[in-house]
């Protein structure tokens, strides 16, 4: 790409030359991922389908592709669950994300690179740490807590914490970088003067937005609500300290059969599947998305 | 919603105009009228105001302190979408989500017209692009992407139309061919343009009238050969074309002109076209305007003896001469090649010879190089 | 009240901005408060202040040993996916080849699964294979979920590389391997840089492909997931808020030298 023109001579050499460095480049690299990620998927299959075998903890392979059906109707209420928690947790962190975006987009001046590292800043500080704060601010002991209740708005037997909305608040707020960043990346990018068009063109401030910043943001709209569903979906910590038994989601079953009850062939086939509608979802909604043609 | 049809009509009036960045002003006191229906340019250097003014006329930019109005409504408080003005972005700024036909059709559908599809063809018809409605901008060339960025603005019919430096991304073939094209618009929907560049060039082929800024205020305005035939100022004279500035002083009269001591020769200039308000001038004569001899042959008129030229580049159709004269001072000199004589040689000794009604006379108080400094093509 | 009104219109965004802000920092200003909380046995209630904790940030059995690992995994998972995934960046970025399709896919792939399933998966093969959980089954599992974002930071800095530099270094009469060293390699150094540090910290802050292939390995968030339960110390407050200090303090320090850099060269 970036060579040179060479002569005649040395062109055919260098060419050759050329045709193998990318893979040596690419060997190590793609060897590590085949035998530490394509392999275990590839084994997370086969072992979804093996039954109980003597002991705790020993299988045998007998192609039982059951296994997965029945892991499946075991947990679709948790699965349910995760993908609503994590739906309604991306939405939530989207409404956050995008003002915060914008205003560091368009209306921070010369404080823009340091509000960027405000928004990352928080990562730097341990993600279970962060989540143990949250209850901890939340629960009964907490200054928000104390606070509704010294308002009456809630009685001092409820609780904030281990309920759903606590473990969709820690979602959303564990995600929000993933969110800000790609929003910012496209909101960024868009022409000050096509937004100045806009207002010339009898548009006010929310029709320019509606009309010309939302659709030319859809891209970083895309990557963000991505970025956060994935993870979201698949998290057990928020459900674990935040929640209680009743808001678990299918992380917490595939982490207790995998750790606890050693039940590796429903634990695989479940991980899974959780891989499958993750992918199925995220194909359907690029495809939709990509509908509104975007730039 | 503000109907640009309708509301406000007339002729655009800033008043005392004033915008400040902090000590820094870009525009100055700035009062002037554009008439409705003309084609008028802002012309100047970059820094000179004038992209601020058009960005204040289009409500882009808050005035400090002043009035715009057309005809008898004050707009000046008015948002950009409240205002029957549209704007040319300097690289035309079109949605680039959209297609050709939904950029154009945006601010009819911001203002609710009705038959948005029959107007938009039309306005495509008359920038020749009607094959293109359903691309996207990215998939155009930089000269259909301005037809269109015109076409998008003019097709809400509003009382004013603002080009900021349009033609400045093209090169300078299809520059030459758009200015045609725009004054063809222009004549054709009969809006009144205000055009915003720095290339005088560009000014004076499109425009009925010029305003010439420079640091925040206007230096003259008038039509292009008013401009350029009698500049008032050392800067328009410099900008609007190339003068030969010589300081001087006025010593005598005779009949209608005033006659001129510089450097111990006499010449002399019409008293109508002396813009000094004491005895100290700049006297100025174009380079066009001087014929060039180096055999001793008087012509009738004015003339300047024993200079050397030092440096002679061929053109084409001219020959432009420097010609060091006795006080030290280069004047420059454009010889039409009309004559089948070959280039007169680097050092002979030469006489100038010119039409004392075609020289002018400046205030000589001024920096004789105002204007000539800055690089108009830099932005 | 219309002034009151319009201000509020106009500042809107700022005052969201603050309450974002606001909400992002809540947790890490908790976290560094109750890091000076003289706390006994948990560290949830507000006792009074002290510097002990600051002073003494190994004074908890274990919270060391934990932290120790977790900069020993992260350094050693940074340096080798930071190698391996420059050397792809590198690949994509700079020739053309067949597989490149399979090649951006099986680096994408990573990112976009989510983290229990990687780890579990992982788990199956380490289990399937008879391997002892541990150390470097930790550091295995990091450099597989670092290498692709080591990638995809890289190349994007290579892309933004005008490629006439390089033309111009050959033109000047530098071959490829001077180009690479001279012109090449340190002007993408920076996103290298950049790509280690984001690696370093998904490693050392990762908990749940950690807690998956640990075995009896622990790792300072694996300290703090365990001893949530029974209560906290406050040394675990302690070490979050100075990692976080540091890391910010590298990250200004990044961008106020890259910014002296681009006054320099005006």
């Amino acid at each position: 790409m970036a060579e040179v023109v060479r002569t005649s001579g040395g062109a055919t050499a260098e060419l050759k030359k050329k045709s193998l460095i990318p893979y040596f480049l690419l060997a190590p690299g793609l060897l590590w991922l085949a035998l530490f990620f394509v392999a275990p998927i590839i084994t997370l299959v086969g072992t979804a389908t093996k039954t109980q075998g003597a002991g705790i903890g020993e299988f045998i392979q007998t192609y039982r592709w059951a296994n997965y059906w029945d892991a499946l109707t075991g947990a679709s209420a948790q699965f349910g669950r995760s993908f609503l928690y994590a739906f309604i947790a991306t939405l939530l962190a989207l409404a956050i994300a995008y003002p915060l975006a914008y205003g560091i987009a368009f209306k921070s001046g010369k404080y823009k690179n340091i509000l960027l590292v405000l928004v990352v800043a928080p990562f730097f500080c341990s993600f279970i740490l962060r989540t143990i704060a949250w209850k901890q601010i939340l629960g009964q002991n907490g200054p928000v807590f104390r606070t509704l209740v010294d308002l009456h708005l809630i009685s001092s037997t409820t609780h904030i914490t281990a309920s759903v909305p606590a473990v969709i608040i820690g979602l959303a707020y564990n995600f929000l970088p993933f969110m800000t960043l790609p929003l910012y990346g496209s909101l960024e990018r868009i022409d000050p003067r096509v937004l100045e068009a806009s207002g010339d063109l009898y548009a006010n401030a929310f029709t320019t937005f509606r009309r010309v910043t939302v659709p030319l943001s859809m891209p970083g709209v895309v990557a963000g609500t991505l970025l956060t569903f994935i993870p979201a979906a698949g998290d057990y910590v928020n459900a674990e300290i935040l929640g209680n038994p009743s808001t678990k989601m299918i992380g917490n079953v595939i982490n207790a059969q995998f750790l606890n009850t050693q039940d590796y062939p429903t634990a695989a086939a479940l991980s899974f599947i959780l891989m499958i509608a993750i992918s199925i979802m995220v194909m359907i909604y690029v495809r939709k998305a990509g509908t509104e043609e975007l730039v | 919603m503000p109907d640009a049809s309708t509301s406000a009509k007339g002729d655009l009036k800033l008043l005392n105009l004033t915008k400040s960045f902090g000590d820094f002003k870009a525009v100055d006191d700035l009062t002037l009228t554009i008439p409705e229906g003309s084609f008028f340019a802002l012309l100047g250097p970059s820094g000179c105001g004038k992209t601020t003014t058009l960005r204040m006329i289009a409500g882009l930019e808050d005035p400090t302190s002043g009035k715009i109005s057309i005809g008898t409504t004050d707009i000046t408080d008015k948002r950009p979408y409240q205002r029957p003005v549209n704007t040319v972005f300097q690289n035309y700024a079109l949605f680039p989500h959209l297609t050709i036909f939904e950029n154009i059709a945006f601010g009819l559908r911001r203002r609710g017209v009705k038959d948005v599809k029959a107007q938009v063809d039309k306005v495509l018809n008359l920038v020749e692009l009607p094959h293109l409605a359903d691309r996207k901008p990215t998939q155009l060339s930089g000269g259909q992407q301005q037809r269109i960025a015109v076409a998008r603005a003019i097709v809400n019919r509003p009382a004013l139309l603002l080009l900021d430096e349009p033609l400045g991304a093209l090169d300078l073939k299809l520059r030459r061919q758009m200015q045609i094209e725009l004054k063809w618009i222009q004549t054709e929907v009969g809006l009144t343009f205000v055009h915003v560049t720095h290339d005088q060039e560009e000014a004076m082929t499109m425009a009925d009238t010029i305003a010439v800024m420079n640091e925040g205020r206007i230096e003259q305005m008038g039509t292009p050969a008013e401009l350029y035939d009698n500049p008032k100022t050392a800067f328009v004279a410099n900008f609007l074309g190339q003068s030969n500035l010589i300081q001087g002083t006025i010593i005598d009269a005779d009949g209608d002109f005033h006659v001129v001591d510089l450097y111990g020769q006499k010449v002399k200039v019409l008293k109508a076209r002396s813009h000094s308000k004491n005895n100290s001038v700049l006297y100025a004569i174009r380079p066009e305007k001087l014929r060039i001899d180096n055999d001793g042959h008087t012509r009738p008129g004015n003339t300047f003896k024993g200079g050397h030229i030092v440096d002679v580049s061929y053109i084409g159709v001219s020959t432009q001469y420097q010609v060091e004269m006795p006080w030290g001072q280069e004047i420059m000199v454009f010889e039409q090649n009309d004559d089948g004589v070959p280039p007169l040689d680097k050092g002979d000794e030469v006489t100038l010879t010119w039409e004392p009604a075609f020289s002018f006379a400046l205030d000589g108080s001024q920096d004789v190089n105002a204007g000539s400094e800055v690089n108009p093509e830099e932005e | 009240m219309k002034v009151l009104t319009r201000w509020f219109s106009r500042n809107l965004i700022r005052i969201y901005m603050v309450l974002g802000f606001t909400y992002l920092f809540i947790p890490v200003a908790y976290t560094f408060a109750f890091s000076f909380n003289d706390y006994i046995k948990s560290n949830l209630v507000w006792r009074g202040f002290t510097w002990n904790n600051w002073k003494q940030p190994c004074g908890v059995l274990d919270v060391c040993p934990a932290l120790g690992n977790s900069i020993k995994i992260g350094l050693l998972a940074t340096f080798i996916a930071t190698i391996l995934g420059t050397l792809i960046a590198f690949a994509l970025g700079r020739y053309a080849f067949r597989g490149r399709a399979v090649t951006n896919t099986l680096i994408f792939l990573p990112m976009a699964s989510p983290e229990l399933v990687l780890g579990a998966s992982l788990l199956t093969i380490f289990l399937n294979l008879g391997m002892n959980l541990g150390f470097w089954t930790i550091v295995i599992a990091h450099v597989m979920f670092c290498i692709s974002f080591v990638v995809v930071t890289v190349k994007a800095r290579i892309a933004s590389l005008d490629p006439r530099l390089e033309q111009a270094a050959m033109d000047l009469y530098a071959n490829e391997r001077e180009t690479f060293r001279r012109v090449t390699f340190p002007l993408v150094a920076p996103g290298i840089a950049g790509a280690a540090l984001l690696a370093f910290s998904l490693s050392f802050d990762d908990f749940i492909i950690t807690n998956f292939n640990s075995g009896t390995t622990i790792t300072f968030p694996l300290y703090v997931y365990t001893h949530a339960e029974r209560g906290l110390p406050a040394q675990a407050n302690v070490i979050g808020s100075a990692m976080f200090f540091l890391a910010l303090i590298i990250v200004v320090l990044g961008q106020v030298v890259s910014a002296k850099r681009k006054v320099g060269t005006k």
